[in-house]
């Protein structure tokens, strides 16, 4: 059994990891939810950010942030334009799980080409930065995180229960052509969607390069998990989606105190199998 | 039998193909064909579940996986013969698929998108395991002295062989499976699950079928392909190239035809082989990704696609008889008039909302019972719940003595219900008359697919669109879709019928052929009950009256004295406020 303050410590870094999922997984469940659209490629948006920050970070000695401020119009555009594709081609939710699926090969290839397969870190002074609070040290990084998905979550909570763009994308969700007769421009609406749920990649990207090693094939290794959270978050709730993240992070930390590191994968998929089996109406 | 012709070939091919290596090709021109077998096997398994059902799975690599460790364990470290653990390793994957397809087959909702990313996250996870436990541990398995038998001569020849059978045995698995009655459920799943399930398709079995084959082919060809590499891996194994390629080899050659997955795997392997080893292996999987993009947007039905509208136009078809096909006669047959239906107090709500509060309905055999309410008084819901499609809170449905309540909507549809769905609601991609043979062949009539075909042909003659039957239902106007509803009923051959609004949308002629059809189906011995707002058409047509509101019946029995009741005119105008 690991001592208290291992366990402590272990909570406090899956609390901080659960706001990394939520960050991640955020766009992805809008994208879903409004859009109709499973988008595997926003873990190549996410991928592209980080490379982006690291090269740009360490080429021009810039602070991330200020390289983040570049990524995210950047990806705002490419996600309106990945949207304006599946427009013109009338992709359904199936059509864009197989898109998407060879839009993130295209990413990780370019990404090996351009990086190559090596790890690659990002040194940037904040990577190894940390308080001592109490026996417990809270990494500023990871907190950065957390406090900037805590405040996406919030504002994109928010943006949708109190704004009328918010209320007209939940009314286009539940009946397009009853919203589309109601005023509401279904078009311009869906490609804002994927514009901001890709600059939320791009933002999440910046903290990815930040707290994580890169490496091309990493790409696929959130998938499970995020999309674990996306499902038991429930589409398109912001605050369900830092619940699940929370939820998932601490289990992951707890497992790996109590048993091994590389078992935490397992943790998301037997919460999420549990919920499909448990409670099959939630999803 | 249809597939004889297909079959000839295959075998043709295969034996060619065996008799090669007598001719002691150049090394490399066994491996090179291996490869295209080992993905012949892996994208047409894929397909007999993800390219028929449409339930697609991006786990393929996993299930192939299992194969591949399986036999390295069994056959490495532990030291058995080889050609024992090939089926051990089907079998294990087998195992996982249907333990992975046992869960999220029963979601009702986002199923196939749960699918897709479930088995995508099992090969991640059954990675994990594998790496942390001595089936590998991290330093990955050697196979170096595992025993082949050697056929020509020599190994290569053995796995070559080997290789050639289970892409063999998967385009056959695959023919057959598409003639069958498997198969046909499959599409039909594809295109409208819901309905193929109210139909009679038992769509969580067919799928589990389904899934328990592609993956036992996906764990034999693993187990081959564990020698062929000779040294397992964790990373090689479990990658995302698998699912990746299995996937874009099925959807470019397309996935609904049994021979499509296998153009598109020869197709891609012979391209990649161009692209081998150091930046070119970046470039090619890129390349790969964008065919696999441009594929499902400029070709969504595969190479195979562009040669089905063609197959559909030249299929033969039975010549139609003239005579009404016979409702299936039931096994105790009942006097006209006792009860064939009756409900008990039954009761839905949908969170919170009562849609349904307590419904008493009786419907006797042989007659037509109207079922009249305004929008909203729970008709559709009841009609939903009789069929089975939602099941009651509380309360009883009796069927010929059965107890409906929590039989699956696919037995009930066999026991001898069927129902129309106000706005049709064809199998988009399948032919007419294949619409209407589903119904034969999973209602009440059970039929063999040929028998089914012959029993859909005398349906669409008589309601008329006999002359469409290899058309697609997108071709036909609404009023020929609610006659193809119609003919789906008549071919189930079931004993009670329940029309949701088979008038609504059609011209007074179309009214007129469509009231006499009704009545036609009633004289050869099936019961009916007749939704429908067209009060004319109801009183003119049905023996009986039941009238819902909110939920409840406030009034029943012969129609015109129904009609005048105070309640019924209430619920209809309003109560009067003098």
């Amino acid at each position: 059994m690991p001592s208290a303050n291992l366990l402590g410590q272990s909570l406090l870094s899956g609390i901080l990891a659960g706001g990394l999922y939520a960050l991640l997984g955020l766009g992805l469940s809008l994208s879903w939810r409004f859009l109709r659209i499973i988008n595997l490629s926003h873990f190549g948006f996410i991928f592209l950010g980080a490379y982006l920050t690291y090269q740009v970070a360490t080429s021009f000695h810039l602070s991330p942030f200020a390289v983040m401020l570049a990524i995210v119009p950047l990806l705002f555009a490419l996600g309106v334009a990945q949207q304006a594709l599946f427009v013109r081609f009338a992709v359904n939710e199936f059509g864009s799980l197989l898109v998407t699926f060879g839009m993130v090969a295209i990413i990780e290839s370019l990404i090996q080409y351009f990086w190559t397969a090596d790890f690659r870190r990002l040194e940037s002074g904040y990577g190894t930065l940390s308080y001592r609070i109490g026996p417990l040290f809270l990494p500023v990084a990871e907190a950065l995180t957390f406090l900037v998905a805590v405040v996406l979550g919030l504002a994109a909570w928010a943006a949708l229960r109190f704004t009328y763009l918010g209320k007209a994308m939940r009314a286009s969700a539940e009946d397009p052509a009853m919203a589309a007769a109601f005023g509401v421009r279904e078009r311009s609406l869906a490609l804002l969607v994927a514009g901001t749920s890709a600059a939320t990649a791009g933002i999440a990207g910046t903290f990815v390069a930040l707290t994580a090693t890169l490496a091309p094939a990493q790409i696929y290794a959130w998938i499970g998990v995020i999309f674990a959270v996306v499902i038991m978050g429930g589409l398109g709730n912001p605050l369900g989606i830092l619940a699940a993240g929370l939820l998932i992070g601490v289990s992951e930390a707890l497992t790996m105190a109590l048993t091994s590191p590389s078992w935490a994968p397992l943790v998301s998929f037997t919460l999420l199998i549990a919920v499909l089996i448990l409670r099959p109406g939630r999803v | 039998m249809r597939v004889r012709w297909q079959m000839a070939a295959i075998a043709g091919a295969g034996s060619c193909l065996a008799l090669l290596p007598a001719a002691h090709p150049a090394a490399f021109v066994e491996s090179f064909l291996y490869l295209i077998f080992l993905w012949v096997a892996l994208a047409t398994s894929w397909a007999i579940l993800s390219g028929y059902s449409g339930y697609f799975s991006f786990g393929h690599g996993a299930f192939f996986g299992a194969g591949m460790y399986t036999t390295a364990n069994l056959a490495g470290p532990l030291g058995l013969p080889f050609l024992w653990t090939v089926p051990a390793a089907g079998l294990s994957a087998m195992v996982l698929g249907v333990a992975v397809g046992a869960v999220v087959f029963r979601v009702r909702r986002l199923r196939g998108e749960l699918f897709a990313l479930l088995t995508l996250a099992v090969t991640f996870v059954l990675a994990t395991v594998v790496l942390n436990t001595p089936l590998d541990g991290g330093p990955g398995v050697y196979l170096s002295g595992v025993k082949l038998p050697a056929l020509y001569g020599g190994g290569t020849s053995t796995i070559y062989l080997l290789g050639l059978a289970v892409a063999l045995a998967s385009v056959v698995a695959a023919l057959l499976v598409q003639q069958s009655r498997l198969g046909r459920g499959l599409f039909a799943i594809s295109d409208d699950e819901d309905v193929a399930e109210v139909m009679g398709i038992p769509s969580f079995r067919y799928k589990l079928t389904a899934l328990a084959m592609s993956c036992f082919l996906a764990g034999v060809a693993g187990g081959i392909h564990a020698v062929f590499v000779f040294y397992v891996t964790v990373a090689e194994t479990f990658s995302i190239t698998v699912p990746l390629y299995v996937v874009l080899m099925s959807v470019l050659g397309g996935a609904r035809h049994w021979i499509g997955p296998a153009i598109g795997a020869a197709l891609v392997t012979a391209l990649t082989y161009a692209f081998v080893g150091g930046d070119l292996a970046v470039i090619g999987r890129a390349a790969i990704g964008l065919v696999l993009v441009l594929a499902v947007l400029f070709l969504p039905q595969g190479v195979t696609g562009l040669l089905a509208s063609r197959a559909r136009r030249s299929l033969r078809l039975p010549q139609p008889g003239a005579a009404m096909p016979p409702a299936v006669a039931p096994q105790r047959p009942l006097r006209p008039g006792s009860p064939l239906l009756a409900c008990q107090d039954v009761q839905l709500s949908f969170r919170g909302v009562r849609a349904l509060g307590g419904v008493e309905l009786e419907v006797r055999e042989g007659e037509i019972l109207g079922l009249v309410g305004p929008n909203g008084s729970g008709k559709s819901t009841l009609t939903n719940v009789i069929s089975g499609y939602y099941r009651p809170d509380a309360g009883r449905v009796l069927f010929a003595g059965h107890d409906l309540g929590h039989e699956p909507a696919h037995r009930i549809a066999r026991l001898g219900i069927a129902r129309t769905y106000q706005i049709p609601r064809p199998y988009a991609r399948l032919s007419v008359a294949e619409n209407v043979a589903l119904s034969a062949m999973f209602g009440a009539a059970g039929l063999e697919p040929d028998a089914a075909l012959r029993r859909a042909m005398d349906s669409l003659a008589i309601v008329g669109l006999d002359a469409r039957a290899r058309t697609l239902p997108r071709e036909l106007n609404l009023h020929q879709r609610k006659f193809l509803e119609l003919a789906r009923v008549v071919a189930s051959g079931a004993r009670l019928v329940l029309l949701d609004e088979v008038l609504a949308g059609l011209s007074p002629a179309e009214m007129d052929s469509a009231l006499s059809l009704v009545r036609a189906i009633r004289d050869r011995g099936t019961t009916i009950v007749f939704i429908e707002h067209n009060m004319r058409a109801v009183l003119s047509l049905t023996d009986r009256l039941v009238v819902l509101n909110h939920g409840q019946v406030i009034a029943a029995g012969a129609p015109r004295a129904v009609m005048r009741q105070p309640e019924v005119v209430a619920a209809y105008l309003g109560t009067a406020h003098a």
